[in-house]
C-alpha cells in the first residue's frame, strides 16, 4: 500500500465528484452541522434576496451582486474542502472494498456445506474455507491450520499461517485461503465489520466528531456569537455617527455591507476546513494501514505520553543473531566457529542462519555443501533442544556436532561418557547476566564452547526513543526476559524504563497505573490476553495477525501487524491536533487586517471635514482604491484562503520531532505572525486586480 | 524628569510589595501561622462562633456559589431598604431625603458588585449611617467576594479529583478578618496623617472672600477611601472623588491611593503562585499584566504629551489637579481603570482622545490588567484558557493548564464568561445611543457623546464604576440599564468560573514532560497578550473606532465638535 502517491492530494475524478457534493452540501440540514458556515449560508441568502429584490425594483447594484455571489462561494469552498477530503476517504475505502466483492460462502448447517451470499451471515455462523476460496467475512478459526494470502489487506504478499487455538486464529474477510481447509466461525455481524467501520469513518456520514473538536467548534461558535453581536450593534453607532456627522439616516449601512463584515469576522477559515482535517487526519492513518475504530482513538493517540512496547519485533528484530564464539580451554576459537558452522548448514532457523553468517564474516570458513560431507542434520526439537549434524568421517568414525541449551549439552556429552567443564558453566552464566543467549556446542564427549547469541536491536531505533523524549513520551519496554537481560536491552535501545518477566495482568496493572498518575498511555498486543491491558490502554493498537479478541479490544488495528507502527500513530493524532490549532490562529491573526481594510470603508462618509478629509481614513494603512474595493477585497479574500489552505488540511502541518515549545514558536511564527501580515498583501492584490479589471 | 522618577518609583513599589503581600494572603487562605494569627485570630474565631460557620466543613462548587449568591442578595436587599427608609434611620446629620427607588436600585447593585458606580453625588445623597453600614460594608464583603471566588477557581485548579473547592464563608472571614481590615486601618491612619478628614460633625458653612455662603460637606472620609481603594471600589465619599482635597490631600497621598488601588490585586497574582506551587506560573501572568499596563500607560502619555491640535498646547490640564499634573493624573486614570477600582483624580471626560481610549479599553477588556481584586485574576484565568486551548492545539496534544485538560466544557464556560460582559457593552450602548431615554443624557455632540455612552457601560459591565462623566445617568433608564449591566458583568462571570473550578478540581493533573505545553514562559506572555488583544479588544474595534478613535484622528485635524 505504500506504493500509493501520498503526494498526490486528489485526482481528477475525486476532485469532479467533490464539486458536485459542494453543491449537495448546500442542504440546510446538512449544512447546520457546521455552524460558522452555516451561518456564512444564512448571510448569502439574505444577500441574494436584496439583490433579487434590488433587481426587480431596478436598482440592480453590481457591488451587492459581487459580494452575493463571494459569499456563495465562501459556502461552497468549504463544502468542497470537506467533499474532497471525503472522496480521498472514499478513493481509499473503495480500494479496500473490492476486497470483498460478492463472495459466496460454505455455510455448515447441521453438518452440511450450503453455498450461502457472504453478506447473509450473520454472527456465530461456521463457514468452510478451502484452498481458493475467498473467506466471507471477519471470524476465528476453530479448525484445521491453513496458509492464507492477506495481501488485499496488507499489501504484503507472503502468506500467514491462521490455526485454531492460540494468538493466530483471527482471519479477515477478503483474504484468500492458499492451503489447506479451516473451519471458520463468524465474529461480526454484516455491515459491522472492521472495514465496513472504517469505511463508514472515512465517508464521513457516521464520522461522529472527538472531543477536541466538539470544544472547538464551542470556541468557533463562541467567537461568531461575539462577532455577531458586534455587528448587530453596528447599525445603532452608525446612526448615531450620522446624525452627529449631520448626515440623513438613510446612509446607514445596508445588509450586504453588515454581512461581509460578519463573515470577515467570523472564523470561516477554520470553520470551513475543520472537518476536512478531521477526516483527512483518519484517511492519513489509512495510508498507513491502520484502521482507527473513532476519530476519538486518533486524538488520544496524540494525547499519548507512555507507551509500552513489546520487546520482540518493536525493539529488537524478532530473532537473536550469533554475535562471539568463546571456546572451552584447550580448544581453539577456530575449531568451535567450524563445528558450529557445520552444525548449522542445515539449521534454516534465523539464529542457525546468523552463526554460518558469523563464522563467514569472524573467520572466513565457507559454506560446504551438506551432501559432500555425508552429513545428516538433526533438527531441533522439543524434546533434545537441541539441533546438529552427523558426518560419517572418512574412517567410518561417526562424527556428532551438536548445539543446544547448557542443559541439554550437558546431558548430551555426559551420555557419551564425556565432562562438562566448570569454566563452560562460568561462561555460561556470564552470558546470562549480559542479557545475552548462550548456545553451547559439543563434538561427541567433548564440549568445544559456547556461541554467544544475542538480540538484536532494530536500527534507528534508539534515535526514535530520543526523538519522542524530546516530544515528552516516556517508552516502557515490555519483555518476558529476565530482569538481567531485560536491562541490559532496555539500555542498549535506550527507552525510559522496563518490564521484565511480565505477564498480561502486569501490563493491565502497569495502564492503570500510568493511568491513574494522569498518563495517557498507548501499547501494542497480539494475544487474546492482551485484550484486557488493549480496552485499558487509551490507545490500543491490535495487530491484524493478533486475535479476534484483541483486535476487538483495541480501538486500532494495524493491517501490517508491524509493532513500531505506534510510534507513528502517535505522530499523526499530534500532528491533526497541530493542523487545527495551527489553522484556528491563522483564522482568528486574519482578522486584523480584515477590519484595517472594512471599518475606514464604511466610516468613509462620517465626519467628513471641511476640507473633504474622512478623519478614519487613515486606518486605511493599504490605501484600497474605494470602500466598495475594500471590503469586496476582504470578502474574495476570506473565501480564497479557504481554497488555498485546503492541501494544508488535507496534509496536515509538517510534523517535526521536537519539544512542545519549540514545536509552538515555530508554528506562531508561521500561522500567528503569518497569519497577521499574510492578508494584509492578500486583501491589497486582490483590490488592485479588481481595480484593473474594472469589476467595481 | 521628577515625573519620570515617581513613575518609576511606583512600578518598582509595585513588583517588591505585590510578592510579599501575595506571600502573606496564601497563608491565610491556606490556614497556616501568620504574622497576624494572634493579633487576629480571635476575631476569627469569634465570627465563627457568633455565625455557626463550621469553618473547615469544604464545598463544591455548588455549595460555594450558593454561598456567594446568597450572601450578595441579602447584602443588596439591604443597601437598598437602608436607602429608601434613610430619613427616618439615624446618623441623617443633613436630613437628606430617602433615595428614589431606581437610583437606590441601581446603588444597591454598584456597591455590592464592587462596582461603586455612582449615578449620584454621596455628600449631597447619602446619610453618615448609609455611606457607614451600607457601602463601607459593602465596600468589604464585596472585595471579598472576589477573592472567595478566585480563592476556589485556583484550588479547582491546583487540587486533583476532588469535589472541594473551600468554604465560602471561612474564605470571606479570612479576606476581611487578616487581609482588608488591617491594611484598611493602616492605610486610614496614614491618610489622616496626609489630611483627610475624618470626623461625625455638621458639614460646615463658611464665607467665602466673595461673600458668599459656601457649605463645604465634611464626614468620615478617611477610614471609607482606604477600603475603596484597597478593594477595587472606587465609590468617592466625595463627587470629585479622589480629585477632592479632603480625600486624597497631598502628592504622597496620590501616590499611596494607587499603590493600593494594585497591590491586592497584584499580590492574589502571586498567591495563585503559591498554591501552584510554581513562581513562575504566577511571574507570567503578572509580567503579561504589567506590559497590558505599561502598553496602556505609555499610549495615554503620549496621547497626553503630544500636540492638541484643537487647544493648540501639549501637555493638557484640563481637567485635571494641578497638586498631581499630567503624570500622575494619567498614571492614576490607567491604574484605576485597569483594577476595576473607578475612583478617579481627574475627569476622565476631559482626557485626550487616545487616553480616553486606553481607559475604555481597559475596562472593555473585563478588568483583567490586575483588574479587581480576585476578578482580575479569574478574568485573566479565563483569558488564560482561551489562549492555552487555542495555541495548545499547535503543539499536538489536547491542550492542558497546569496539567489539567481544557475541554468543552471548560471552553463553554469561558466563552459565557467573555460574552456576558461583551453583550453589556455593545447590545446596551447599541440601546442606548439609539433611544431617545439613552440620549437625553448626553451634554457632549460628536463622537465623544458615543465615547460617553460607550465608557457608561463598559464601566458597568467591568464592574469598574468611573465614568466619562458629561452623562447624566441619574434618570430611570440609566440606572435600571446600568443596574442590569453590572449584575451581568459581575454574575456573567462569577457563575461561569465557579462552574468552571468545579469542573478543574475533578481532573486528574498530568506530570509535565517536554512535549507539554508550558504556561510559564515568555511565548505564553506574548501568546496571551495577542489573545487578549485580539480576542478581547478586536471585537470592540468597531464602536471604537466610532468613538475615540475617530475623535483622535478629528482633533488632529483641528476639529472638535
Amino acid at each position: 500500500m505504500e506504493k500509493r502517491d501520498i503526494n498526490q492530494l486528489f485526482t481528477r475524478e475525486i476532485a469532479v465528484q467533490a464539486v458536485k457534493d459542494s453543491f449537495m452540501k448546500l442542504n440546510p440540514s446538512v449544512l447546520v452541522k457546521n455552524p460558522v458556515i452555516f451561518i456564512v449560508g444564512i448571510g448569502a441568502v439574505m444577500t441574494t434576496v436584496v439583490v433579487l429584490t434590488d433587481t426587480f425594483t431596478g436598482h440592480f447594484s453590481n457591488f451587492n451582486f459581487q459580494i452575493t455571489l463571494w459569499l456563495w462561494f465562501t459556502v461552497l469552498f468549504a463544502n468542497f474542502a470537506e467533499a474532497i477530503a471525503e472522496g480521498r476517504g472514499k478513493a481509499q475505502a473503495d480500494s479496500l472494498r473490492k476486497s470483498r466483492t460478492q463472495t459466496k460462502a460454505r455455510k455448515l448447517i447441521n453438518n452440511k456445506e450450503e453455498m450461502v451470499l457472504a453478506n447473509d451471515l450473520r454472527k456465530g455462523d461456521v463457514v468452510v474455507c478451502a484452498a481458493g476460496d475467498v473467506i466471507p467475512a471477519d471470524g476465528d478459526v476453530i479448525e484445521g491450520i491453513a496458509s492464507v494470502d492477506e495481501s488485499a489487506i496488507t499489501g504484503e504478499s507472503a502468506p500467514v499461517i491462521r490455526e485454531s487455538g492460540g494468538d493466530r486464529c483471527a482471519v479477515t474477510g477478503g483474504t484468500k485461503v492458499i492451503s489447506d481447509k479451516i473451519k471458520i466461525m463468524i465474529t461480526s455481524e454484516p455491515g459491522n465489520t472492521f472495514l465496513d467501520r472504517m469505511i463508514a469513518l472515512v465517508e464521513g456520514a457516521k464520522r461522529q466528531k472527538t472531543p477536541n473538536e466538539i470544544a472547538l467548534i464551542i470556541l468557533l461558535s463562541g467567537l461568531t456569537i461575539i462577532f455577531l453581536l458586534v455587528v448587530v450593534c453596528m447599525p445603532a453607532y452608525f446612526s448615531y455617527s450620522l446624525t452627529a456627522s449631520g448626515l440623513p439616516q438613510n446612509q446607514n449601512l445596508t445588509l450586504p455591507v453588515l454581512i461581509s463584515l460578519l463573515v470577515c469576522l467570523i472564523p470561516t477559515t477554520i470553520g470551513g476546513l475543520l472537518s476536512a482535517i478531521g477526516i483527512s487526519g483518519m484517511d492519513r492513518l489509512l495510508r498507513k494501514n491502520v484502521i482507527a475504530t473513532s476519530g476519538k482513538a486518533i486524538e488520544a493517540a496524540g494525547d499519548t505520553d507512555v507507551l509500552l512496547l513489546d520487546k520482540t519485533g518493536t525493539i529488537t528484530l524478532g530473532n537473536r543473531m550469533a554475535t562471539n564464539f568463546l571456546p572451552a580451554e584447550g580448544v581453539t576459537v577456530l575449531e568451535l566457529a567450524d563445528a558450529a558452522q557445520l552444525s548449522s548448514l542445515s539449521d534454516e532457523t534465523p539464529e542457525g542462519r546468523s552463526i554460518v553468517i558469523l563464522a563467514k564474516e569472524k573467520f572466513n570458513i565457507r559454506a560446504r555443501e551438506v551432501q559432500e560431507l555425508h552429513a545428516s542434520f538433526i533438527p531441533f526439537s522439543a524434546q533434545t533442544r537441541m539441533s546438529g549434524v552427523d558426518i560419517k568421517g572418512p574412517d567410518g568414525k561417526l562424527l556428532q556436532i551438536r548445539k543446544g541449551s547448557s542443559e541439554a549439552i550437558r546431558t548430551f556429552v555426559q551420555n557419551n561418557n564425556g565432562f562438562y567443564p566448570k569454566q563452560i558453566q562460568n561462561i555460561v552464566s556470564d552470558l546470562a547476566r549480559q542479557g545475552a543467549t548462550p548456545l553451547v556446542v559439543a563434538e561427541n564427549n567433548k564440549v568445544l564452547g559456547v556461541i554467544h547469541l544475542k538480540d538484536i536491536v532494530k536500527g534507528g531505533i534508539k534515535q526514535r526513543f530520543a526523538e519522542l523524549r524530546k516530544m515528552g513520551i516516556k517508552t516502557v519496554m515490555i519483555t518476558g526476559d529476565n530482569a538481567l537481560t531485560a536491562a541490559a536491552i532496555a539500555a542498549e535501545a535506550g527507552v525510559d524504563d522496563f518490564m521484565a518477566e511480565a505477564t498480561p495482568e502486569d501490563k493491565l496493572r502497569r495502564i492503570r497505573e500510568e493511568q491513574a498518575n494522569g498518563h495517557l498511555v498507548g501499547m501494542i498486543g497480539d494475544g487474546t490476553n492482551d485484550a484486557p491491558a488493549l480496552a485499558q490502554a487509551d490507545v490500543g493498537l491490535a495487530m491484524n495477525t493478533g486475535t479476534q479478541a484483541a483486535r476487538e479490544a483495541g480501538n486500532m488495528v494495524d493491517l501490517d501487524s508491524n509493532p513500531t507502527k505506534l510510534i507513528e500513530v502517535v505522530e499523526t493524532g499530534k500532528q491533526l491536533l497541530m493542523t487545527r490549532g495551527a489553522l484556528t490562529t491563522f483564522s482568528i491573526a486574519n482578522d486584523v487586517a480584515k477590519y484595517f481594510a472594512i471599518i475606514p470603508a464604511i466610516a468613509s462618509m462620517l465626519y467628513v471635514t471641511t476640507s473633504g478629509i474622512a478623519p478614519l481614513s487613515v486606518l486605511n494603512i493599504m490605501k484600497l482604491a474605494t470602500p466598495e474595493s475594500a471590503i469586496l477585497s476582504a470578502v474574495i479574500f476570506n473565501a480564497l484562503i479557504i481554497i488555498a489552505l485546503i492541501p494544508l488540511a488535507l496534509k496536515g502541518v509538517k510534523y517535526r520531532p521536537i519539544s512542545a515549545n519549540r514545536v509552538l514558536a515555530l508554528n506562531i511564527l508561521i500561522y500567528g505572525i503569518g497569519g497577521i501580515i499574510v492578508p494584509f498583501f492578500g486583501i491589497k492584490l486582490i483590490d488592485m486586480i479588481l481595480g484593473f479589471a474594472h469589476l467595481i | 524628569m521628577n515625573e519620570a522618577i515617581q513613575l518609576i518609583i511606583f512600578l518598582v513599589a509595585l513588583v517588591l510589595l505585590a510578592p510579599i503581600l501575595g506571600k502573606f494572603m496564601a497563608k491565610v487562605f491556606m490556614g497556616e501561622n501568620h504574622l497576624l494569627k494572634p493579633v487576629f485570630g480571635w476575631l476569627e474565631r469569634s465570627v465563627y462562633r457568633v455565625s455557626g460557620i463550621k469553618s473547615e466543613v469544604e464545598m463544591n462548587w455548588k455549595t460555594y456559589l450558593f454561598g456567594i449568591l446568597l450572601f450578595n442578595f441579602i447584602g443588596m436587599v439591604f443597601l437598598f431598604l437602608l436607602q429608601i427608609f434613610q430619613v427616618w434611620l439615624p446618623l441623617n446629620t443633613e436630613h437628606l431625603p430617602n433615595v428614589s427607588w431606581h437610583l437606590a436600585f441601581n446603588t444597591a447593585v454598584s456597591f455590592m458588585t464592587n462596582t461603586n458606580w455612582q449615578s449620584y453625588s454621596g455628600e449631597n445623597t447619602l446619610s453618615y449611617l448609609v455611606q457607614m453600614l451600607g457601602l463601607t460594608v459593602q465596600n468589604f464583603v464585596s472585595a471579598a467576594t472576589g477573592i472567595a471566588v478566585v480563592l476556589a477557581l485556583i484550588r479547582g485548579l491546583t487540587r486533583k479529583t476532588t469535589d472541594e473547592l473551600g468554604n465560602f464563608w471561612t474564605d470571606m472571614t479570612r479576606t476581611v478578618v487578616y487581609v482588608l481590615l488591617p491594611l484598611s486601618i493602616l492605610f486610614t491612619i496614614i491618610l489622616v496623617g496626609q489630611g483627610t478628614v475624618q470626623t461625625f460633625s455638621h458639614y460646615i458653612t463658611a464665607t467665602t472672600l466673595q461673600g458668599v455662603h459656601q457649605v463645604i460637606p465634611l464626614g468620615p472620609a478617611a477610614s471609607q477611601i482606604a477600603i475603596k481603594d484597597l478593594g477595587t471600589n472606587g465609590g468617592g465619599f466625595f463627587n470629585a472623588n479622589s480629585a477632592h482635597p479632603f480625600e486624597n490631600p497631598t502628592p504622597f497621598s496620590n501616590f499611596l491611593i494607587m499603590l493600593a488601588l494594585i497591590i491586592i490585586s497584584a499580590g492574589l497574582v502571586f498567591t495563585y503562585g503559591h498554591y501552584a506551587k510554581s513562581k513562575r506560573q504566577a511571574w507570567a501572568i503578572f509580567i503579561t499584566m504589567l506590559i497590558l499596563f505599561a502598553g496602556g500607560l505609555a499610549l495615554s502619555l503620549w496621547a497626553e504629551y503630544s500636540q492638541n491640535n484643537v487647544l493648540n498646547i501639549a501637555g493638557n490640564m484640563e481637567g485635571k489637579e494641578t497638586r498631581f499634573g499630567v503624570m500622575n493624573s494619567i498614571l492614576y486614570s490607567v491604574t484605576t481603570t485597569v483594577t476595576s477600582n473607578g475612583s478617579v483624580n481627574c475627569m476622565h471626560d476631559s482626557l485626550s482622545p487616545l487616553s480616553g481610549l486606553v481607559a475604555m479599553f481597559n475596562l472593555m477588556l473585563g478588568e483583567i490588567i490586575f483588574g479587581g481584586v480576585g476578578s482580575g485574576l479569574y478574568g485573566m484565568i479565563i483569558f488564560v484558557f482561551i489562549t492555552v486551548f487555542i495555541a495548545g492545539l499547535m503543539v499536538g496534544r489536547t491542550p492542558e493548564f497546569l496539567g489539567k485538560k481544557v475541554e468543552a466544557f471548560e471552553i463553554k464556560m469561558a466563552i459565557l464568561a467573555v460574552l456576558a460582559p461583551s453583550i453589556v457593552i455593545k447590545l446596551f450602548s447599541a440601546i442606548a445611543c439609539t433611544i431617545p431615554a439613552g440620549l437625553a443624557g448626553l451634554n457632549n455632540a460628536g463622537p465623544h457623546g458615543l465615547s460617553e455612552i460607550l465608557y457608561a457601560f463598559s464601566s458597568a459591565a467591568g464592574n469598574n464604576g468611573s465614568a466619562f462623566a458629561g452623562l447624566n445617568t441619574n434618570t430611570v433608564f440609566y440606572n435600571l440599564m446600568m443596574g442590569f449591566g453590572m449584575l451581568i458583568g459581575r454574575f456573567g462571570v462569577i457563575i461561569p468560573v465557579m462552574a468552571i473550578a468545579g469542573n478543574m478540581a475533578r481532573k486528574k493533573i498530568t506530570p509535565e514532560s517536554a512535549g507539554t505545553f508550558k504556561t510559564d514562559n515568555w511565548l505564553f506572555v506574548l501568546l496571551l497578550i495577542g489573545i487578549i488583544l485580539i480576542i478581547g479588544g478586536l471585537t470592540f474595534f468597531p464602536p471604537l473606532a466610532l468613538g475615540p478613535i475617530v475623535e483622535h484622528f478629528l482633533m488632529n485635524l483641528g476639529v472638535t465638535y
